[in-house]
């Protein structure tokens, strides 16, 4: 693998799980010289009051995200198939919950 | 802590400044889009299209806050070694920890917006970009760590609270984590005089002091008023700035009578009386002469701030070159030993 030099310290995003049986949530982003010293700086800025119980670091460049100007050709399909939520089938109330 | 500086211009420029509209035409399809977000309440996301001249705004605003976030903790951070006891150092260094953890969350909401750290710390330490005032000025006795977090904390969370709404996503959420933080900080100083309150003769008249020297720079902490307020109205337009700089400080003001009151102080302004007509307290002129002079760099305090951040950069700078030096040693050893 060629990795480019170093020049600046990298950032990072950072993800909290704020307690075990939850996800791990995105919380901010730091910058960073390393993995470790991410860590690090992301317990002493992210949870100084018992935030979490487990941090995840990720380099920034590493998550590829969708395109905003594709928003409406991923999204807005969805917008019409409402059969694909429960509240769109009527069931006689003497079924009770379902 | 926070800054007043949302609308005071850098000298770098003045985005956002009296050149542009209040209500700007929908000059393309992307630009319609924008302000029908803005009008329906909507948030903007770091990758979405934004005129330059919001993103312009919102980069000074964001990095001056960050700016206020780092510079505030200098005062502060100058009565740690000398707190009354191991308890009121304990809480001393965490709020001043906070500051430095809301500078790093409100620089990262900054960066979102394409303008790099070093960029954003190049200006503050280069004396382009500005930071809140009320830094600039001396905490002569320790009562002043307690005015500072009781009324400068407090005028802050008075203005941050609105901006946890602001149409800036990454901006909101920063606001969000830091007013929750905040409130500690502002009980803890308040606290703090209320011991001193129940002190000596000497305990009192120091507690006095720091609020009669302190208590007109936190009025003028929420910006000039709203007729000498340029920004103001854009930044309302784009819901950056949700509630006018006169009326957060008036609510500062009807809020903070009854604590001083509490504590058994006097604030010191003649003019200072509850209107019955109004609903609020009338108060007296802010020296906003003042305020400018230590806006534009003249303060009592702003060329010792400036300098203590620039001797902290440059001597950190081994710290940075040593992290990166080690990171750089170890991705090379990792890739040798793959190939």
């Amino acid at each position: 693998m060629n990795t480019p030099a170093l020049k600046d310290w990298p950032l990072w995003e950072v993800f909290v799980r704020s307690k075990q049986g939850l996800e791990h949530k995105h919380c901010g982003s730091l910058h960073a010289a390393d993995a470790a010293q991410a860590l690090h700086m992301a317990r002493d800025v992210y949870t100084r009051r018992q935030e979490g119980v487990s941090i995840w670091v990720v380099p920034s460049v590493s998550i590829t995200a969708s395109n905003p100007d594709d928003k409406g050709e991923l999204f807005d399909p969805a917008a019409d198939k409402i059969y694909r939520h429960p509240t769109f089938y009527e069931i006689p109330d003497e079924v009770g919950h379902m | 802590m926070y800054t007043q500086a949302m609308d005071i211009p850098d000298e770098s420029g003045n985005p956002g400044g009296k050149k542009l509209s209040v209500v700007s035409a929908p000059q393309s399809e992307q630009e319609a889009a924008f302000e029908a977000r803005i009008d329906a309440d909507g948030r903007i996301e770091p990758q979405d299209w934004m005129p330059e001249a919001y993103r312009k705004t919102l980069v000074r605003q964001i990095s001056q806050h960050a700016h206020s976030e780092v510079v505030g903790m200098l005062p502060e951070g100058n009565w740690i070694s000398r707190a009354p006891s191991l308890k009121r150092k304990a809480i001393l260094i965490a709020k001043v920890q906070d500051e430095g953890g809301h500078g790093l969350y409100l620089y990262s909401a900054a960066e979102t917006l394409g303008t790099g750290r070093d960029e954003m710390i190049a200006g503050l330490l280069s004396g382009r970009a500005k930071y809140s005032s009320i830094f600039n000025y001396p905490t002569l006795n320790w009562a002043d760590v307690g005015v500072i977090g009781w009324l400068v904390d407090g005028a802050a969370i008075m203005n941050q609270i609105p901006l946890c709404r602001c149409s800036y996503g990454p901006y909101a959420r920063a606001m969000i984590r830091v007013c929750k933080e905040e409130s500690f900080h502002q009980r803890q100083g308040y606290e703090a005089l209320l011991v001193m309150m129940k002190g000596t003769e000497a305990q009192r008249r120091m507690v006095q002091d720091a609020v009669d020297r302190l208590w007109w720079k936190c009025l003028a902490m929420f910006g000039p008023p709203d007729a000498d307020s340029p920004h103001s109205a854009q930044g309302m337009r784009w819901g950056i700035k949700r509630v006018s700089n006169d009326e957060l400080r008036q609510k500062f003001i009807d809020a903070t009578v009854p604590q001083a009151k509490v504590l058994g102080v006097t604030l010191p302004d003649p003019d200072l009386k509850w209107n019955e007509a109004r609903g609020h307290h009338d108060y007296g002129q802010i020296d906003w002469q003042e305020f400018w002079n230590t806006v534009e760099g003249n303060g009592p305090c702003n060329k010792e701030r400036l300098a203590t951040r620039v001797k902290a950069h440059e001597d950190g700078r081994w710290v940075r070159e040593a992290a990166l030096a080690h990171a750089r040693k170890q991705q090379a050893r990792a890739s040798k030993e793959a190939a």
